[in-house]
């Protein structure tokens, strides 16, 4: 059976895709960027790992936050206006080692995959196109 | 069957806001059961109540416009039901107004109507809600650009690869094909499986109209899509 197409989350999505909390632990902190940098105010993003899932919306500062479990990576899903189909990438936590997905990515863009300790958080930013491009997988 | 055919691509530069936000690189492929290894997110936490799956008596009053049912069956890519999984809705009134701040659609808003609802698929994978016809909408694309009118849906089903966004669009509407959103999906049969069908076996006599709209989301036997 062909699988239903994709289309977009759209900007309107407030009210049906409410925010979950995760459990307590660690605090995720970042902001998702367009291709010229500007914030993307109207972005979703949910994170999961095992049992824990937490969902989040970015605010005019294209910035979210959310807190989770430690765990060696975050599956994190983003959905957008402009985003057609949603995109799949994972976060991994600073100490966390090299497993075979991230052995899959160009070096150069490794970094993009891994969160950076920030004090008493974890900054992890999405850029959806330029230089610093997230990878996404399929 | 060519799969990229009937999914949009990232970048199509006739839905504007793709052009600043598709990724240029190629995604990184996994190999295929790597999805099926993510086990899907626990959406227990979001809580489903049976009056979540009917939008008009959510207020005191019943809201304005064409009352309707939609239901349909939830499968997966290899055929089989997929069970008590969460569905969630959202849309516009009957005026193509949607309650979010966002929207500065001048069109009125309803006091009886916030347009979203969550339901779980049943036993057999079945879904059903019950809400008022939405209204297209203009939405500043291009010139004189207008939505079709739609329902937004939401599904996880069992694993990372299945999870979908994607909207309904209502049978015999004009502006189907003017809708870029819609038209990003390069195969005709795609746009069309967006399309519910008027469901006289759905409808209530004397209360509201049925439509049917079936979803299929990917199953193990389904690979990634292609960039």
């Amino acid at each position: 059976m062909t699988p239903t197409p994709s289309q977009t989350v759209g900007p309107f999505f407030g009210v049906g895709l409410l925010p979950v909390n995760g459990p307590d632990g660690v605090r995720i902190e970042g902001r998702v960027l367009d291709g010229a940098g500007e914030p993307v105010a109207d972005a979703l993003l949910e994170a999961w790992h095992g049992d824990q899932f937490a969902r989040c919306r970015t605010d005019d500062e294209g910035a979210f936050h959310f807190t989770i479990r430690s765990a060696p990576f975050l599956n994190i899903t983003v959905f957008a206006r402009g985003l057609l189909r949603h995109l799949n990438t994972r976060m991994y936590f600073p100490d966390s080692a090299e497993d075979a997905v991230l052995s899959l990515v160009d070096p150069p863009r490794r970094h993009t995959l891994i969160a950076k300790q920030d004090r008493d958080v974890l900054r992890f930013d999405v850029s959806l196109q330029g230089e610093d491009e997230t990878v996404f997988f399929a | 069957m060519n799969d990229d055919e009937f999914e949009p691509p990232y970048f199509h530069p006739a839905y504007r806001a793709t052009v600043l936000r598709a990724p240029r690189h190629p995604p990184v492929r996994l190999p295929a059961e790597w999805f099926h290894h993510a086990g899907g997110p626990a959406f227990g936490q979001i809580p489903v109540r049976p009056e979540d799956a009917d939008l008009t008596r959510q207020h005191s009053g019943a809201p304005l416009g064409e009352r309707i049912v939609i239901s349909g069956d939830v499968k997966d890519s290899d055929g089989r039901p997929v069970r008590n999984t969460l569905v969630e809705i959202w849309q516009a009134n009957a005026a193509g107004r949607y309650i979010d701040p966002v929207d500065d659609h001048p069109a009125p808003l309803d006091p009886n109507f916030t347009g979203a609802g969550r339901c779980l698929t049943d036993e057999e994978g079945r879904y059903r809600f019950v809400t008022i016809k939405p209204g297209a909408y203009p939405w500043q694309n291009h010139a004189n650009a207008w939505r079709p009118a739609h329902v937004h849906f939401s599904l996880f089903g069992p694993s990372l690869a299945s999870r979908l966004v994607t909207q309904m669009y209502f049978p015999g509407d004009p502006l189907l094909p003017l809708d870029p959103i819609l038209n990003s999906i390069p195969d005709p049969r795609g746009r069309q499986l967006l399309v519910s069908e008027l469901d006289l076996d759905a409808t209530i006599p004397e209360w509201a109209l049925g439509y049917r709209w079936d979803i299929v989301v990917r199953g193990r036997g389904a690979t990634p899509v292609d960039p």
